[in-house]
């Protein structure tokens, strides 16, 4: 009975907690631009299948694809076990769904079992290649300090559920076999069977205590994770469905034309512009802050898992230059939780004299880029880094005036001769009669 | 040689060519793209197709602007060449620039241009296959051939194999990049990268990507591009390599052997 009210407490506890944070990151991703339009509905959900629930891009490397994909067939088919953890912390009951189930049940608890076992493996050869084989993309600058402890933290929570869960069903068999209480034997495990010589010079009653504690450790553990998500990069294992079905759907090549210009332009050339435009307000061109940004970008920044795939393929990063697309999508989620813990404060955003471009985001980073669109192609869950480099720049170029001196050449160039570099236009069909 | 027409010339003839070649500012001004240029022009009058250019008519298409993040510049670019290319008649629009040939076919539609645009390598792809175009010479004496892909005609159009339909024709097979295709590096010109110094760090990405395609020990690395053809012949006189290597566009390849 007590043991049931702990259970509903701490349970019910944590869900809330949970929630808030979902709902801080609604917030804060409201802040944001409005994504226009959302449409060919059935061509997203058939993508989301795809990338998302079908993991179809990671295996673009596929040994680390494979890897991920059995501790995400874990996660799913695992989390199957917690709707009994639940009913038997409500109801102070043991193995509740097993009377139901009959051997089925065997099968399922077995067929968990050896999924443990696998992402235990899994997991420790994803620590090993972090920590010892230390693959570039995991060592660079931009995941020194707690990014890197983060992705480690996930590592030992990861395994230390995975053990008290088997640790929970090996404990569970002694006590069968020793007709301990109510744990009736239910047979035994293809992965835990081999962990009970582990107790076998305790007595029954400490044995009990070490089930106890597992099965508690375990739905505690799982419910901090679940609220450790908020603070980490692991995110992705909810988001990474929204953001790929919000990804972009046309040619990677095709940048959007701002509408906001598109009237101004018609007015210089003398075309009539459309009288419809009820936007009066001047919206900034651009992005300088999380708020110029779009709704799309800010859940990406959500999203990113910080695995560095598109930094390990960016020219520019690649040849020691200071941009790291990983590191525009990790600086947006800081300036964007900055601000949200801002207006956590405040009731609402209070002028911090900081933005996202200048604060976080250096010039240097944002003039590197080659918009070669192989971060975009790189990225396993659809989140494009470029268009964020690319909202700044319009930002600098179209408020500020602060391009580099030879791009505000390049472009008096167009403008005077229509052409990038200073010829005379009338020269253009000069290759005509020249051999 | 052909004379080469202007669109106006062969609309106020009556004339509505299939082909309207947009040089581009690199084909019309670059040493280096010029003779790409010269060449694309000689397969058309080889396949006897109508083409025609819009001469001192044409205009940067706003993409060097748009990506340093200059959308008046760009609209204002797009809108007047918009206006011009409606003012014609002909039935595709064809470009050896990656950049141009992306420009038009995505963002000019939303702003009022729609046309048929291919690149020229897409183009020559389709005269081969259809027999426009038949390869004379297709031996470049056991030469390895390597393709390095655009970024703007590979990743951002999803435009693989018409470069490499083209080469299969000239080689016995293609001596692939270890990045190709979806992963091909960079030149380093994109993004308006190729006005400008590069920002610091230990090397330049076309030295980078040179690097790489000497590591294929190709004989010869065929772009589709003016500014990766810049870039690269940039880059090789900078890369130690065992052997020559030289760059030539699709275009200049298929018309050494035709």
């Amino acid at each position: 009975m007590i043991s049931s009210v702990v259970f509903v407490s701490i349970f019910i506890f944590s869900i809330s907690v949970f929630a808030i944070n979902c709902k801080r990151i609604y917030r804060n991703i409201s802040l944001g631009k409005k994504i226009p339009n959302i449409d060919k509905k059935q061509e997203r959900i058939k993508k989301t299948l795809l990338i998302a629930f079908g993991q179809s891009k990671m295996f673009d490397r596929p040994v680390v694809g494979f890897l991920h994909l059995i501790v995400y067939v874990a996660f799913l088919l695992i989390n199957i076990e917690l709707l009994e953890i639940i009913i038997d912390g409500v109801s102070g009951k043991h193995r509740s769904l097993a009377p139901y189930l009959g051997s089925f049940y065997n099968f399922l608890i077995a067929f968990f079992e050896i999924l443990a076992l696998l992402v235990i493996i899994s997991v420790i050869l994803f620590w090993i290649r972090r920590n010892i084989i230390r693959i570039d993309r995991f060592i660079k600058n931009d995941l020194k300090g707690w990014p890197k402890l983060d992705a480690n933290i996930i590592l030992y929570i990861e395994i230390i559920l995975m053990f008290l869960f088997l640790n929970m069903n090996a404990t569970d068999q002694i006590l069968q076999n020793e007709n301990f209480n109510n744990y009736l034997e239910y047979g035994s495990f293809p992965v835990s069977s081999y962990m009970t010589f582990l107790y076998s010079d305790l007595s029954v009653e400490a044995v009990f205590y070490i089930e106890r504690a597992s099965w508690w450790l375990h739905i505690i553990g799982i419910l901090f994770f679940l609220n450790y998500l908020y603070y980490s990069k692991h995110l992705h294992i909810i988001l990474a469905f929204p953001n790929v079905y919000f990804s972009n759907l046309e040619s990677k090549g095709k940048l959007s034309n701002m509408k906001s210009v598109l009237n101004e332009v018609k007015l210089m050339l003398n075309i009539d512009p459309e009288h419809n435009s009820t936007n009066s307000e001047i919206e900034r061109l651009g992005a300088k802050d999380v708020f110029d940004l779009n709704q799309f970008q800010l859940l990406s920044a959500y999203t990113c898992t910080e695995c560095g795939r598109c930094s390990s393929e960016c020219p520019a990063n690649i040849t020691g230059k200071l941009l790291s697309p990983r590191s525009i999508m990790m600086k947006t989620r800081d300036r964007l939780e900055e601000v949200g813990n801002n207006i956590n404060k405040n009731k609402q955003f209070l002028d911090d004299n900081k933005s996202l471009l200048g604060d976080y985001i250096k010039k240097e980073e944002i003039w590197a880029c080659t918009t070669c669109n192989a971060c975009v192609e790189s990225c396993p869950i659809g989140i494009d880094p470029m268009s964020i480099i690319l909202d700044i720049r319009r930002y600098m170029v179209m408020e500020e005036s602060s391009a580099p001196n030879e791009i505000n050449n390049m472009m008096t160039n167009i403008e005077n001769n229509g052409a990038p570099w200073q010829f005379n236009n009338q020269d253009r069909i000069n290759w005509i009669n020249n051999n | 040689m052909n004379k080469i027409s202007t669109i106006k010339e062969l609309n106020n003839n009556g004339i509505q060519p299939e082909v309207l070649f947009w040089v581009g500012c690199a084909g019309s001004f670059d040493d280096q793209a010029r003779k790409v240029t010269k060449s694309f022009t000689n397969l058309l009058d080889k396949a006897n197709v109508s083409y025609a250019v819009l001469g001192t008519e044409e205009s940067c298409t706003g993409d060097p602007a748009k990506r340093a993040g200059n959308e008046f510049l760009f609209q204002m670019q797009a809108i007047s060449n918009i206006q011009t290319l409606n003012s014609y008649s002909f039935s595709k629009i064809v470009t050896a620039c990656p950049h141009c040939f992306n420009t038009i076919k995505n963002e000019y539609p939303e702003l009022g241009g729609n046309y048929e645009v291919l690149h020229h390598t897409e183009f020559l792809s389709f005269l081969l296959s259809s027999g426009k175009l038949r390869v004379k010479k297709p031996d470049f004496n056991g030469k390895k051939i390597t393709f390095h892909d655009p970024c703007y005609l590979g990743r951002a159009n999803k435009v693989y194999e018409p470069p490499r339909d083209v080469i299969k024709k000239l080689s016995t097979e293609i001596n692939e990049l270890k990045n190709c295709k979806e992963k091909g590096l960079c030149c380093g010109a994109g993004g308006a990268q190729i006005f400008k110094e590069s920002e610091s760090g230990n090397k330049e990405v076309n030295i980078k990507r040179t690097e790489e395609i000497v590591e294929s020990n190709s004989d010869i690395v065929a772009v589709g591009c003016p500014f990766c053809k810049l870039m690269i012949s940039d880059g090789i006189k900078n890369v130690k390599s065992k052997k020559e290597l030289v760059v030539y566009d699709i275009a200049e390849l298929l018309d050494k052997a035709i």
